[in-house]
């Protein structure tokens, strides 16, 4: 393989990015007019607004309007930072914190109600206590609620119900950090805009498809393999113009939400680990495209049959799978997308440190695939699409 | 003077199912010469070309380039060939420059004499002053010449040219036929198909006619006319071909 031929392929690319309005459309700004749609509709431009951490409650005493713990959830409502559930069952509440629904769970023990009175009776008297521990359970892969939520509850506790400016000895609530953290409030449309990246990528399987049926019908990829160049030259021009596409479009997605009010809570070294999931994504999706162009006689079939690859990842692994079911979110972590989407939620929107367990697992999950994706692309082309 | 061999093909078969589209060719081109291949539609000539180049595994047969097999050691064959395809298989996206341009670093042309050879493919083909507009707007004709300089840009040893002349005015294509004129004075070996019987009687050395696959009659245009009394070699292939409309392959 020569890096000078596989370049000079992609420039070519990249060139009919430019220059085709069809392919300009689908790859940059049908993306990008989804984009404003959605900003416009659900973000901060609309107004739309939510707290941006959601928790369960988990009452195991009494239940009733009147009592400490039901006082003491509402005021944690009330402090505007959290958005609380009441659950009845520790396990249905669990199920929702695994499964992404809620970033904490807080288990108010039988004995809650019993603490805060006797604190109350008996505020100087420790010995007369009762002694009760309150447990909170809280995203892994979110590093800022897990600052956030203790932080919330440990004020709330010492300030709504037990009146004081600490924490009491008897309220034992396990907090990362201690400080208050100011929480910024996110909108319906910061819960779709991760999934954006990945919907814009996947079109790139269509204009791959679509290229090289084109070429295949136009007889330039006959002239291509009479010339020198080898496969391992072609397929690399792909890989090196699809891979900078991807990247261009990240950017611009990412301006785009940046300029519609979403902010990504990630620091440099998140942000630099979301575009590069999002552009090896791109492997994955060329990877699509070859297969689709081998399965199709012509450019308009090529774009048809890409539907078959690109709905699931678009209803399954983008913005849209945000509002399926369990069952069809579960479905979802067998397409690549999903990781891409699962990573930039953590990284952009929980605030997830790069080297986090989700992410380096997402991001894992995303290259192993593309790779082995984007390999039998190339042997599913190289047996039926070649000219 | 013993001629060196540029081509040589030997018990060439290509069969698709039950239907030969090449019998057991055999046929030999020397360097420097312009050589036509000539038959009606379907009769085999792009079948050959695309054997020649590669493109087609044959059933049977060898061939060999600049004295390379095709099918051992293809990647020494397409270094030293060049092929303008029957169709005009361009990037309309980009300009004839840039189209030329692309197919210089595809064979690997230094990048200090790349602009000087696209540069100078332009201005032969009479495009220099078009060089920087979009194929996709230009006629077919300038398409045409497009995809020649595109085939000649790394300056191959042999040359295929598949109907290199189809759908060009007059003018232009006699500006084709000095050009490859000059290539046969550079010492290329041109092989090159055409329906047009007086661009083989103007620039072929010698002619093969080819019909239902097989080699019919190989000769010069003057050989041939004698041989069959004929004023024109258009007359000899209507003679041996018979007048029947046949379908494109």
């Amino acid at each position: 393989m020569k890096l000078g031929r596989a370049l000079a392929l992609a420039k070519k690319d990249w060139k009919k990015m430019l220059r085709e309005p069809a392919f300009l459309f689908i790859i940059i700004l049908f993306p990008l007019v989804l984009t404003v749609a959605f900003g416009t509709s659900f973000g901060a431009v609309g107004g739309s607004q939510s707290p941006a951490y959601n928790i369960a409650v988990v009452n195991l005493g009494v239940a009733g309007n009147f009592t400490p713990s039901h006082q003491f959830a509402q005021a944690l409502e009330a402090t505007g930072a959290l958005k609380v559930q009441y659950v009845s069952e520790n396990q249905t509440a669990q199920s929702a914190l695994s499964q992404g629904q809620i970033q904490g769970v807080l288990l108010l023990p039988a004995s809650f109600d019993a603490s805060v009175q006797s604190f109350k009776t008996y505020p100087s008297e420790p010995g007369r206590w009762v002694n009760s521990t309150v447990s909170l359970y809280l995203d892994k892969g979110s590093l800022l609620s897990a600052q956030v939520i203790p932080s919330v509850v440990e004020q709330t506790l010492g300030r709504a119900i037990l009146g004081a400016k600490t924490v009491a000895p008897a309220v034992p609530v396990s907090v990362s950090s201690p400080s208050l953290v100011k929480v910024q409030a996110t909108s319906v449309f910061a819960t779709f805009a991760p999934g954006l990246f990945a919907f814009a990528s996947i079109y790139m399987i269509m204009m791959v498809a679509q290229s090289y049926t084109t070429e295949r019908e136009n007889g330039l990829l006959s002239r291509i393999v009479v010339t020198p160049a080898t496969s391992a030259d072609v397929i690399m021009g792909s890989v090196i113009s699809y891979l900078v596409i991807g990247l261009v479009q990240a950017i611009l997605v990412f301006l785009c939400v940046y300029g519609l009010g979403y902010r990504p809570v990630a620091g440099l070294a998140g942000l630099l680990v979301g575009f590069g999931i999002v552009t090896i994504f791109a492997l994955c999706n060329i990877g699509f495209g070859l297969i689709t162009a081998a399965i199709s006689k012509s450019a308009g079939a090529a774009t048809g049959i890409s539907f078959l690859f690109l709905m699931p990842q678009l209803f399954l692994g983008t913005f849209v799978g945000t509002a399926l079911s369990s069952t069809a979110q579960a479905v979802g972590r067998f397409v690549p997308a999903y990781y891409v989407t699962d990573a930039l939620t953590s990284l952009f929107t929980r605030g997830a440190v790069a080297t986090s367990q989700t992410v380096l697992t997402d991001l894992a999950v995303v290259s192993a695939s593309s790779v082995v994706i984007l390999l039998i692309g190339i042997q599913v082309f190289k047996r039926f699409g070649r000219p | 003077m013993t001629s060196v061999c540029a081509i040589a093909i030997q018990n060439l078969t290509k069969d698709y199912g039950d239907t030969k589209a090449v019998d057991n060719l055999s046929l030999s081109i020397s360097e420097a010469e312009v050589f036509g291949l000539l038959g009606p539609n379907g009769a085999g000539k792009s079948t050959t070309i695309n054997c020649l180049t590669g493109l087609l595994k044959p059933t049977a047969g060898t061939i060999q380039v600049g004295g390379f097999d095709v099918g051992t050691e293809g990647s020494k064959v397409r270094e030293i060939l060049g092929v303008s395809p029957q169709e005009t298989a361009i990037y309309s996206h980009l300009t004839g420059r840039e189209n030329v341009r692309l197919f210089g670093a595809l064979y690997s042309v230094p990048k200090e004499k790349l602009d000087a050879s696209v540069d100078k493919m332009m201005e032969k083909v009479g495009l220099m002053d078009e060089a920087d507009r979009r194929v996709g707007k230009c006629s077919g004709g300038m398409k045409r010449r497009v995809s020649i300089a595109m085939a000649l840009v790394q300056n191959p040893r042999i040359v295929l040219l598949d109907e290199p002349t189809v759908g060009m005015d007059p003018q232009s294509r006699r500006a084709i036929w000095d050009f490859v004129m000059e290539l046969r004075d550079e010492g290329k070996t041109i092989v090159l198909t055409t329906h047009y019987m007086e661009e083989a009687e103007e620039l072929c050395d010698r002619v093969g006619i080819i019909d239902h696959g097989r080699l019919i009659e190989l000769g010069s245009p003057a050989e041939l006319k004698a041989k069959y009394g004929t004023k024109n070699l258009e007359d000899v292939f209507i003679q041996l071909t018979g007048r029947r409309i046949r379908e494109g392959a």
